[in-house]
């Protein structure tokens, strides 16, 4: 499943690239991409586990003090 | 400015009046000084130590913030407390900078973009006119569209004419005439009259969505710059910061003087961020992207603006892409004592019955209604063409077979072009040449090809030699194929491909009906006429949206443009930061110009790649 959320407080662009990352190397993603000029992740993840995946992928972007918009 | 930002400005203008009556303070006044620039420190940049501090309980070091701490910790340490508060004071005005710069290039970005429509007038059955989110709207409802307002989903006009600005979509200013029976397109602006229209596809399938979605994701295909540079951001953080903790304690050990050389890792510690480099080259590419839609070519990842960048040969499809695909009268050659318009009417009239191309190129060129009971006894000859009475003259039309058949000499025609032999009563009356015609840009497109340094044009077409030979000739093509199938177009690429030196990439530029194994297979594929078809939209890495050859130099010098300004950032930010390195691991920097490195240089370099942004200059 591909879904496209927004992101709010993404300020720093090496941020966005660090929670790419971050987001990628978890379990589940297929791929995931994170857009610091349009403020939105792409997560592309297993259909069974998506809302689990995402609960991870809130928890990387977390660190950089970004909040995923349901 | 965003209240955030301006509660942020207030703060650095308090800090920075703090800052300057302490360095004003005299120094007799016991500890003033001190105070209040611990003060202006404090008020400054409090949040970055507190972001620190979470950041490392988190396990996140080598964070902009825990540097920044560091570095200003540092420099207390040392004694040098106007140079703490100074660095974190301006260290801050560059944050401040570059957030209303990323603020306003967002802005930007989001305004070209903005072709969303906000609302529908839904009709109900009851004749009653609701406005609606275009989302709810389904195929098959109706909908108005009123002057001024946007074409909110992609429709068939039932009802009303008005004139169209497409250059949402197209960067066309020209408007479009549209009346009952025209699709409109979503995104396109109704400028005068009242539309009604029943709606062909849903928001999410409706062209603006498509378009929206394709240029929002562009970003996903990341270029080979944007990749090195991720790449180099991971490294380059801690290779900074342990060079830094060497220069901290390795020179000391063979006698060096320890201030020094620990202000020069606490340098390094405020350059080792590499936000500048991050941010612009991405933004650089959304610009260009950005830019490029505006000017009617949407483009579909970052890596596609790379390569058109290194194109140096353009391969075309003839029918659709050069050409305009459909038959049009190209020359009249009446026979001597036949006027052009007479001989134009007969076969107009002759084929006044016929839907064939040809007979429908003829009755276009001739203009004027037929009044079909001047035709009579119409019957065809099967391979050769029509035999018909116009006002009892006994009318043949017909290719050179047929006029071998009924014994009438005629003269030998060009044999580029389709050929319709008119005979009348017995006597030869000449000939009309009907050809596919060049879209008027054709010419202008191939020499803008050649102007920015194109190595080679060539053209793939099925038509026989002569007319492909023709059609190149007269756009000053290097190179053309003829009589291929479609199968054989693939392989002609292949060969193409295999003799291109490396590193210079190839685009294939088709309509994007037949030819999506092309498309696929070329470096570099681009379809024509994306307006309104899904298949050129699908198949293609980079669509041109109008009819228009022409747009592939402009895509080009865009492409080339944006490449530039990444390239110059790239230069630029990694120049000035290790100057700043060096200078700085000598003793001969200090920290305000490690804030520049750091900020300062990120600042200029998101200015610089908002010009990717303006395509009306290249």
């Amino acid at each position: 499943m591909k879904k496209t959320f927004k992101l709010e407080d993404l300020d720093c662009a090496n941020c966005a690239a660090a929670m790419e990352r971050g987001i990628n190397a978890l379990d589940g993603v297929n791929s995931a991409t994170v857009n610091f000029m349009g403020m939105k992740l792409i997560l592309d993840a297993d259909d069974a586990r998506f809302e689990e995946i995402l609960k991870a992928a809130q928890k990387v972007a977390d660190k950089y003090d970004t909040t995923i918009v349901r | 400015m965003t209240k955030k930002l301006k509660k942020r400005l207030q703060r650095i203008l308090a800090a920075a009046v703090l800052f300057a009556a302490g360095m004003l303070m005299p120094h007799s006044i016991p500890y003033a000084h001190a105070v209040l620039l611990i003060a202006a420190y404090l008020l400054v940049g409090y949040d970055v130590l507190l972001k620190a501090v979470r950041n490392i309980r988190r396990g996140k070091i080598f964070d902009e913030n825990f540097l920044m701490t560091i570095a200003t910790f540092g420099a207390f340490g040392l004694g040098d407390f106007d140079e703490a508060a100074a660095v974190m004071l301006f260290y801050q005005i560059g944050e401040f900078f570059q957030t209303y710069a990323i603020n306003r290039s967002r802005k930007s970005i989001s305004d070209l973009m903005d072709i969303r429509p906000d609302y529908a007038n839904l009709r109900r059955e009851d004749g009653s006119v609701e406005t609606v989110d275009p989302e709810e709207v389904r195929v098959g409802d109706v909908i108005l569209i009123k002057a001024g307002e946007r074409v909110p989903l992609d429709a068939v006009v039932i009802d009303g004419h008005s004139a169209l600005d497409t250059s949402a979509l197209t960067g066309e200013s020209l408007p479009r005439d549209v009346a009952c029976g025209d699709a409109i397109l979503s995104g396109c602006i109704n400028q005068n009259g009242l539309l009604t229209a029943r709606v062909t596809k849903e928001f999410g399938e409706s062209t603006v969505s498509k378009v929206l979605d394709l240029v929002e994701n562009a970003s996903s295909k990341k270029s080979t710059s944007e990749n090195f540079i991720s790449k180099f951001a991971k490294y380059y953080t801690p290779t900074v910061v342990f060079a830094a903790l060497a220069l901290a304690v390795i020179p000391p050990l063979f006698g060096s003087d320890f201030a020094t050389c620990f202000k020069g890792a606490l340098i390094f510690l405020v350059i080792s961020c590499p936000c500048a480099l991050v941010i612009s080259i991405p933004l650089s590419f959304f610009g260009g992207i950005g830019g490029a839609a505006k000017r009617g070519v949407l483009v579909k990842g970052s890596n596609y603006l790379e390569a058109l960048a290194q194109a140096d040969t353009i391969v075309f499809d003839k029918t659709g892409t050069l050409t305009r695909g459909v038959f049009e009268v190209e020359q009249l050659c009446p026979s001597e004592g036949t006027a052009p318009e007479e001989l134009l009417m007969l076969a107009a009239c002759a084929e006044s019955y016929s839907s064939h191309p040809i007979a429908l190129s003829l009755r276009k060129a001739y203009g004027r209604d037929i009044d079909e009971s001047r035709v009579t006894d119409v019957s065809e000859i099967a391979g050769k063409g029509l035999s018909a009475r116009v006002e009892g003259r006994l009318v043949y039309a017909g290719n050179r077979r047929l006029m071998d058949q009924i014994g009438c000499p005629c003269p030998e025609a060009p044999d580029y072009a389709t050929v319709v032999y008119v005979a009348c009563d017995g006597r030869f009356m000449g000939y009309i040449l009907l050809g596919d015609v060049l879209k008027e840009d054709s010419v202008q497109a191939i020499r803008e090809l050649k102007n920015v340094g194109i190595r080679q044009t060539v053209m793939l077409t099925g038509d026989n030699k002569a007319a492909g030979e023709r059609v190149g000739s007269m756009l000053g093509l290097d190179q053309i194929y003829t009589q291929l199938l479609p199968g054989d177009k693939v392989d002609k690429v292949e060969a193409l491909l295999a003799a291109q030196k490396d590193g210079a990439k190839l685009a294939f530029v088709g309509d994007g009906i037949n030819d999506a194994p092309v498309l696929a297979r070329a470096d570099i594929g681009i379809a024509m006429g994306g307006l309104g078809s899904d298949a050129a939209i699908e198949a293609a890495d980079i669509v041109i949206m109008t009819d228009e050859p022409s747009k592939i130099a402009t895509a080009i010098r865009i492409a080339r443009k944006t490449l530039g300004i990444a390239k110059q950032n790239t230069v630029f930010a990694l120049t000035v930061k290790l100057c700043v390195m060096v200078l700085g691991a000598f003793g001969k920097a200090n920290m305000w110009a490690a804030v520049f490195a750091d900020v300062g240089v990120a600042f200029l370099a998101i200015l610089n790649s908002l010009r990717a942004l303006n395509t009306e200059k290249l």
